[in-house]
């Protein structure tokens, strides 16, 4: 059961047929983060544009389903938006994934919900945390940038 | 006792892994401990303990007997040829930190080169950075061949004038590819260069005789050989153990110390500064008893036995791709998955209890070599048998499963 939880359609999906994949053009912004136990990376690349907000973004690297997947569904969830939403999207990525609290931005759809959490099946996996985590806090290391 | 029912003498196999019976198939990281050396442990603690080489009292001179008798088993194992040969480290990692750091100090000058391969762990690549990076030493790489292996002529052609050590592994933690070790041996004897041997993988599944290889150095990882963790051997040359300086300063390796001058003590000692792991390496002495009883040819001619029963299932896996087809492979089988990443596997085969590991196993330059930033591996002990690859083979069945949705 526990393993279904983790291996969700959405997750199988965006690791399969990650989005944003790439290096965007006329990217402004970018950071990189890596799992050094096992050599996963991830590349995140952002455009802000003069109102500061996320015209582009993308991501390159390698890693297990749960990298890509989570990489992928951050890219969908964060274009377009402003700094503010990035940085309070990904806080709750994360302590959703490491404290197990609820998504609480109110400003996503039904569906934007269902994206993310289903990455918190990871939060029964400690060993597979980093694959989850490390494309946000790239993302926060891209952002901190500005 | 049986190698063939050797799986009740290791407690581990009692319990079940996710509702599962454990598929322990991670030995090239860690091997399972047998009762004998976890009960040595307690029965030390219980009724032995004491620090070595230090006090009088009756305990103190007991538990330095049994710590030096394993020095005796230790040196009649590896058959070196004196038992001040044996030092006792707290891994084969610092084993090689330990060679690194004093022979460097003393012969590794800028310009001069270290003699390593692409197959090698970390722990026999990064000690010799040091020298790199410190002294100005150049490292040169023997290349790995598409079957996985290292052909002794390509370190031929590395050997120069200015080689001063070549430091290889016995058996690759990747490939699997075990190395002509004896023949390198020999080699170097002829151009006069020393040479390190990383045991790590070989000790466990091989007869390492220690006068008839003729190695400088050998190290040698404990709890890979069933035996406690934090605990390695250094095989080192008496010729050398003179020679060195010593590499870490502390109690017990000193002769005589005052405000102006210090002098210090033979070895082994000169190379054991502190209190050392003294449960652990009396407790080494039934690893090796363990391994004694049931004769190391046999132990790696029943773990050859399943390994080529594994590699056989395996195949029959067209989504399977096997890394590496050297000559002689020794109890390791790392592979990949048609579009699943070696992480997503090592979880799902996790779920059927089933132990394996998945990344680049502390081998970045061979996995940039075969352009794979991770692989899964499955590495075989005294107490895996054909039922485990069959079991092995069939969780990866359901991993391509849960991945096909």
């Amino acid at each position: 059961m526990e393993l279904k939880e983790l291996y969700q359609e959405i997750i199988l999906d965006h690791g399969k047929n990650p989005r944003n994949k790439g290096k965007c053009e006329g990217y402004t912004n970018d950071a990189q983060a890596h799992n050094h136990l096992c050599g996963d990376k991830v590349h995140i690349f952002l455009k802000l544009n003069n109102k500061k907000l996320v015209e582009d973004l993308s991501f390159e690297g390698e890693g297990c389903a749960i990298s890509l997947a989570s990489a992928s569904i951050l890219t969908e969830l964060t274009k377009g938006k402003d700094l503010s939403f990035i940085k309070k999207i990904s806080e709750d990525f994360l302590s959703m994934i490491k404290k197990k609290s609820k998504i609480s931005l109110n400003s996503l759809t039904e569906d934007q919900v269902t994206t993310i959490t289903s990455l918190s099946g990871v939060q029964e996996f400690p060993m597979r945390v980093k694959c989850a985590t490390m494309a946000w806090h790239a993302l926060l290391t891209a952002v901190e940038k500005e | 006792m049986e190698i063939k029912n050797i799986k009740k003498d290791f407690p581990i196999f009692t319990q079940k892994i996710n509702g599962k019976p454990l598929v322990y198939l991670d030995s090239a990281n860690s091997s399972q401990k047998p009762k004998r050396v976890i009960d040595r442990i307690s029965n030390f603690y219980e009724t032995e303990y004491s620090n070595v080489g230090r006090s009088v009292h009756s305990l103190a001179v007991k538990a330095t007997n049994r710590f030096e008798a394993t020095r005796d088993l230790v040196k009649k194992y590896m058959n070196a040829a004196h038992r001040q040969e044996i030092i006792f480290t707290k891994g084969a990692t610092e084993s090689i930190n330990l060679v690194a750091s004093t022979y460097g100090k003393k012969y590794i000058n800028k310009g001069d080169e270290i003699l390593i391969t692409e197959l090698e762990h970390h722990s026999n690549y990064v000690p010799w950075h040091f020298l790199r990076s410190e002294r100005g030493a150049v490292i040169k790489f023997a290349p790995v061949n598409e079957n996985g292996d290292v052909e002794i002529d390509e370190i031929k052609k590395l050997i120069s004038i200015k080689t001063k050590i070549i430091a290889i592994t016995h058996i690759s933690n990747v490939t699997g590819a075990v190395l002509p070790i004896k023949q390198i041996v020999d080699l170097a004897k002829e151009k006069n260069i020393p040479v390190l041997i990383d045991g790590t993988q070989g000790a466990p599944h091989s007869y390492i005789d220690m006068q008839n290889i003729g190695c400088d150095f050998y190290a040698v990882s404990c709890h890979k050989m069933y035996g406690p963790n934090g605990l390695g051997v250094l095989y080192a040359k008496k010729k050398w153990l003179d020679d060195l300086p010593p590499y870490q300063g502390g109690g017990g390796m000193i002769n005589d110390v005052k405000k102006d001058n210090i002098t210090f003590a033979e070895s082994p000692t000169k190379f054991e500064p502190g209190t050392m792991q003294t449960a652990e390496v009396v407790s080494f002495a039934e690893s090796i008893n363990f391994i004694e009883k049931l004769g190391i040819k046999n132990i790696a001619s029943h773990e050859n036995e399943v390994l080529e029963y594994g590699l056989e299932t395996l195949r029959k896996n067209n989504s399977i791709n096997i890394i590496g087809n050297p000559k002689n492979r020794g109890s390791v089988l790392c592979f990949t998955l048609k579009d699943i990443h070696p992480h997503d596997i090592a979880t799902i085969l996790d779920d059927d209890g089933v132990a394996i590991r998945a990344g680049h196993h502390c081998c970045q330059i061979l996995h940039e070599k075969l352009g794979l930033s991770a692989t899964a591996r499955a590495s075989i002990g005294v107490y895996n048998d054909k039922d485990d690859m069959d079991k092995l083979s069939e969780a990866i069945k359901k991993c391509q499963k849960v991945f096909q949705g």
